[in-house]
C-alpha cells in the first residue's frame, strides 16, 4: 500500500493531463461552443486527440484497446477536465459507458463495444433518473419480456450526452414496484431505433442532457445487458464509480475557482489596497482551503478504494462525492462573492464554475443525498 | 519487508506478555494518563510497571536514539509499534510535554550536554516538563513577550512572568522562552531556556478554568538564576525554535478532535442517546447534524495521513500544521456541542455519580480553549493566508 499519496506513473498522467486540458480545452473553448450554439456540444477533433492520448481508454483493459490505468488515473483526468470545464464525453462514454459494459456484459458485447468506446468511434450515455432529484431505484419505465426480447416504454430525463449517443444504456423494470431494488433490467439500445425519441437540452453549465422518450421500442434479447431483472448490483457500482469522478470534477472546478479568486485578491484594490490584505476576505479564503484540502484526500481515497476492491467504497464514494459537493459549492459561491461586480459578469470566468458546479453536483445525488447514504451506511 | 514482519511478531509477543491487563482499554480521561516525574503518585501498580517496562526498551520515545534512551525506531517501524498497541488498546505509557515538544528540540538544537542531561529523564518519565511561553501581555502576540533575562556572565537573571503555563505546579522542569535582546526586532532577541522548577524564585498559581479545573498555572519569576549552557540553541535565536515547537503543538492540539481506538464514536454515542427508527437515527434534524460532523471528521482523519504519506514520499507542500490545528480544534468544539445536545438536560448536570461527576459539561467547557490555546484559530488563519495563500 502507498499511502495517500500518486505514485510516480499517475503524477505523470497527472502533468500530461493538466497540460491537455489547459492547452486544448481551456474555458475558451466552452464559451466557443456555447456561443456559436454548436449542435454537438463538444469538440469531436478534442475527444480524437483524447482518444490518442489514451485517456478515453483509462477504465478499459488493455487487451480491450484500453490503457487499463484505473479509477485514480480517470479521477486526475476528471480532476483537470474539471479545472478547465472541459466538455466532452467523458463521464457519459469513458466512464458510465465504459464501466456498465465492463461490469455486466457478456464477451460479445465487450468485444463489441470497449474497443469501439477506447477508439472513440462509439458514444454510449447512461439513461437512468426519471426524478428531477436523483432516485435511481425509482424507475416506471417498463421494460417488459416479449418472445426472446423486450419492449421499452417509458421517460428518462438528464441523460447526459443522450443527444449524442450511438448506444443508449436504459435501465427499465421488468417486475416490481417503483423503488424496489429487483427487477431492473439493463438494456443497450441504438439512439436511432424506432419509437426512440431524444430531446436536447442545454442546460445552465452550457452542456447537454437528453429527455429521452420510448415507445413501445423493441429490443433484442442480445441487447440484455447482464442478467434481467438483475440490474441494480451493476448500476450501484457504476454509480459509485462515476460518483467518485464527479467528485474528482468538483475539486477540480473548486480548486481553479479558488485559485482565481485568490489571485483577484491579491490583485484588486480599493481604499488603496489590495482586498486580500483585508482579514475579513483573508479568513474566508483560508478556510476555503483548509475545506478543499479535506475534499482532496477524501476523492483520493474514494478512487482508490475503487481500484483496490475495498469493501468499504460505497461509504468512501459518499463521503467523496458529499464533501466535494460542499466545498464545490462554497468554493464558486465564495469566488462570485470575491470578485464582487466583475463575478456577475459573463466576461469573467468565475460564474463559468459556478454554473458547472451545480449540475455535476446534482448528478447522482447531491450533498445531502449522499450524507444521508453516508449515515446509513455507517449504521444511523 | 521480511524484517518488517519480524519486528511486527516480535513486538506483538513482548506486548502480549508485557502489557498488564488494566492497561489494555482506552484512556477515558485524563486522570487515566501518566504524566510522571519526581512527585508523581501512580494510580495502580500496573501504571508503574507499565511504564519501567516501555521506558526500558525506550518506547515512550519510540523514535529517539538508543543513545539517548529512546527506541531508536524507524517510521516503519514506530507506525508497526503503534498498530500492535493500538490492537490490544494499550495505553500510551507517558503522557509528556518532554517527549512531545522539549525533547525532540533539544534533540534538533540542543548541545550534546544539554542531550544527555535532559533526554534520558524524560524518556523513563522522571522529570516532568512544563512550558513558559504565553505571558499576561504576550498571547496571540507571543514575539512580544516581555520576561527579562539579564546577562549576567556565566548566568542569566530571570524576572517576568508566565500564563496558561500547563500543570506548572506539577511540573519539574520549565522550557521558557525569555527576552535576551530588547534593542532589536522582537523576533530576534528571543531565547529558550530551561530550569528547575525548584529554583529559588519560581513560583507557581493554578487559574481556575470555566470547566472546574486547574490545568494551567500562573508562573511567576524574580530573579531566576538559569546557567548559561541551558540555552537551547544560539542565544537570541530562541524565536525560531518556538516557532518549531508551536507547530508540534498544533498538530498535537489539532489530533485532540480524533477518535482513538477502542472508543464510542459520535455516531456510536448518538444511536445510544437517542435511538434508531427504521435503521436510523430517531432525531432527524440531529442526525444531519451528526452526519455533516462525521463526514468533515473523516475527510479530516484522511487529510492527516495524507499529509503524513505526503511528507514520507517527499511530495506535499508542507505548512499544513496552522490548517490541522484550525480544522482539527473547531471540530473537537464541535462534536462537543452535538454531545451535549444529543444528551439534552443529562448533559447539564454538574455532580452527581451517575452522571460521571459532570464529565460532559467539563468536557464540553474545556473544549473551548482547544482553538485559543497553540494559538486561536483566527490566528492559524492569519498564517495560512499570509504564508500559504500570499495574502498580506
Amino acid at each position: 500500500m502507498a499511502g495517500l499519496v500518486l505514485n510516480d506513473e499517475q503524477q505523470m498522467l497527472k502533468d500530461a493531463a493538466q497540460r491537455f486540458f489547459a492547452d486544448r480545452a481551456p474555458v475558451s473553448a466552452l464559451r466557443r461552443l456555447r456561443d456559436e450554439r454548436d449542435a454537438t456540444g463538444f469538440s469531436r477533433e478534442l475527444w480524437s486527440e483524447m482518444v490518442e492520448m489514451g485517456l478515453v481508454g483509462t477504465l478499459i483493459d488493455e487487451a480491450l484497446g484500453g490503457t487499463g490505468f484505473g479509477n485514480v488515473g480517470m479521477g486526475l483526468i476528471a480532476e483537470e477536465a474539471g479545472r478547465n470545464l472541459s466538455a466532452s464525453p467523458l463521464l457519459s462514454t469513458a466512464v458510465l459507458g465504459a464501466s456498465l459494459v465492463q461490469l455486466a456484459g457478456n464477451d460479445s458485447q465487450k468485444q463489441a463495444l470497449l474497443p469501439a468506446i477506447a477508439d472513440g468511434s462509439r458514444l454510449t450515455a447512461l439513461a437512468l433518473d426519471e426524478r428531477p432529484r436523483h432516485a435511481p431505484r425509482h424507475i416506471e419505465t417498463r421494460a417488459e419480456q416479449n418472445g426472446d426480447g423486450f419492449t421499452l416504454s417509458g421517460r428518462k430525463i438528464n441523460v447526459i450526452d443522450g443527444h449524442v449517443a450511438d448506444t443508449l444504456i436504459v435501465a427499465g423494470r421488468s417486475t416490481g414496484q417503483p423503488d424496489d431494488s429487483e427487477g431492473l433490467t439493463l438494456l443497450l439500445v441504438d439512439r436511432d431505433a424506432a419509437g426512440v425519441s431524444v430531446q436536447r437540452t442545454i442546460m445552465v453549465d452550457s452542456r447537454n442532457a437528453a429527455i429521452v422518450t420510448f415507445d413501445n421500442v423493441h429490443v433484442p434479447a442480445d441487447a440484455v445487458l447482464g442478467t434481467p431483472g438483475k440490474g441494480w448490483k451493476p448500476l450501484q457500482r457504476v454509480l459509485d464509480i462515476a460518483n467518485a469522478h464527479l467528485a474528482a470534477e468538483l475539486l477540480g472546478i473548486a480548486q481553479e475557482s479558488f485559485e482565481r479568486t485568490v489571485k483577484y485578491l491579491q490583485e484588486r484594490k480599493q481604499f488603496g489596497v489590495t482586498i486580500g490584505s483585508f482579514q475579513g476576505l483573508q479568513h474566508r479564503a483560508a478556510h476555503l482551503f483548509s475545506e478543499i484540502e479535506l475534499v482532496k484526500s477524501a476523492v483520493l481515497k474514494a478512487l482508490q478504494a475503487l481500484d483496490d476492491g475495498d469493501e468499504r467504497t460505497p461509504e468512501m464514494v459518499s463521503l467523496a462525492k458529499a464533501k466535494a459537493c460542499e466545498v464545490a459549492e462554497l468554493a464558486t459561491n465564495e469566488g462570485v462573492q470575491m470578485h464582487g461586480g466583475m463575478g456577475m459578469t459573463d466576461e469573467f470566468d468565475i460564474g463559468l464554475f459556478l454554473k458547472r458546479a451545480r449540475p455535476v453536483q446534482q448528478l447522482f445525488g447531491d450533498y445531502r443525498y449522499h450524507a444521508d447514504r453516508f449515515a446509513a451506511l455507517r449504521g444511523y | 519487508m521480511a524484517d518488517l514482519e519480524t519486528f511486527r511478531r516480535e513486538t506483538r509477543a513482548w506486548l502480549e506478555e508485557n502489557c498488564p491487563q488494566s492497561m489494555r482499554s482506552p484512556v477515558q480521561s485524563d486522570a487515566d494518563q501518566c504524566w510522571g516525574g519526581r512527585n508523581w503518585a501512580f494510580k495502580s501498580e500496573d501504571q508503574r510497571v507499565w511504564l519501567e517496562r516501555m521506558a526500558e526498551k525506550g518506547w515512550t520515545a519510540p523514535d529517539w536514539p538508543t543513545e539517548y534512551g529512546g527506541g531508536g525506531l524507524s517510521k516503519e517501524e514506530h507506525k508497526i509499534l503503534r498498530e500492535e498497541m493500538a490492537r490490544i488498546q494499550a495505553r500510551p505509557p507517558l503522557a509528556s510535554f518532554g517527549v512531545w515538544m522539549i525533547g525532540p528540540a533539544i534533540l534538533k538544537f540542543g548541545s550534546e550536554k544539554l542531550k544527555k542531561q535532559h533526554l534520558p529523564p524524560i524518556v523513563r518519565g522522571e522529570i516532568r516538563w512544563c512550558q513558559g511561553y504565553s505571558e499576561p501581555g504576550a498571547g496571540s502576540d507571543l514575539a512580544g513577550l516581555q520576561t527579562r533575562a539579564e546577562d549576567k556572565g556565566d548566568h542569566f537573571i530571570v524576572n517576568g512572568q508566565k500564563i496558561w503555563t500547563s500543570y506548572a505546579d506539577k511540573a519539574d522542569w520549565m522550557f521558557c522562552l525569555v527576552r535576551t535582546n530588547p534593542d532589536v526586532k522582537k523576533q530576534l532577541g528571543i531565547s529558550l531556556v530551561l530550569f528547575d522548577m525548584t529554583t529559588p524564585g519560581v513560583t507557581t498559581r493554578p487559574i481556575k478554568l470555566i470547566s472546574g479545573s486547574s490545568p494551567f498555572c500562573e508562573t511567576f519569576l524574580e530573579n531566576v538564576r538559569v546557567e548559561k549552557d541551558q540555552v537551547v540553541g544560539e542565544i537570541d535565536q530562541g524565536w525560531t525554535i518556538a516557532k518549531y515547537l508551536l507547530t508540534h503543538e498544533r498538530e498535537m492540539i489539532g489530533g485532540m478532535g480524533r477518535t482513538a481506538a477502542g472508543q464510542k464514536t459520535l455516531s456510536e454515542l448518538a444511536v445510544d442517546a437517542l435511538g434508531l427508527e427504521d435503521g436510523r437515527l430517531a432525531d432527524s434534524m440531529l442526525r444531519s447534524e451528526v452526519a455533516r460532523w462525521d463526514l468533515d471528521a473523516r475527510a479530516f482523519e484522511l487529510t492527516a495521513e495524507r499529509v503524513l504519506d505526503e511528507a514520507k514520499a517527499g511530495q506535499g507542500v508542507g505548512n499544513t500544521s496552522a490548517m490541522l490545528k484550525y480544522y482539527g480544534t473547531e471540530l473537537n468544539k464541535r462534536r462537543q456541542e452535538l454531545l451535549m445536545a444529543m444528551h439534552g438536560s443529562d448533559a447539564m448536570v454538574w455532580e452527581g455519580e451517575d452522571w460521571r461527576e459532570g464529565a460532559l459539561p467539563r468536557q464540553w467547557l474545556r473544549s473551548k480553549g482547544n482553538s485559543i490555546e497553540g494559538g486561536t484559530s483566527e490566528i492559524q488563519l492569519n498564517v495560512i493566508s499570509r504564508n500559504i495563500l500570499g495574502l498580506r
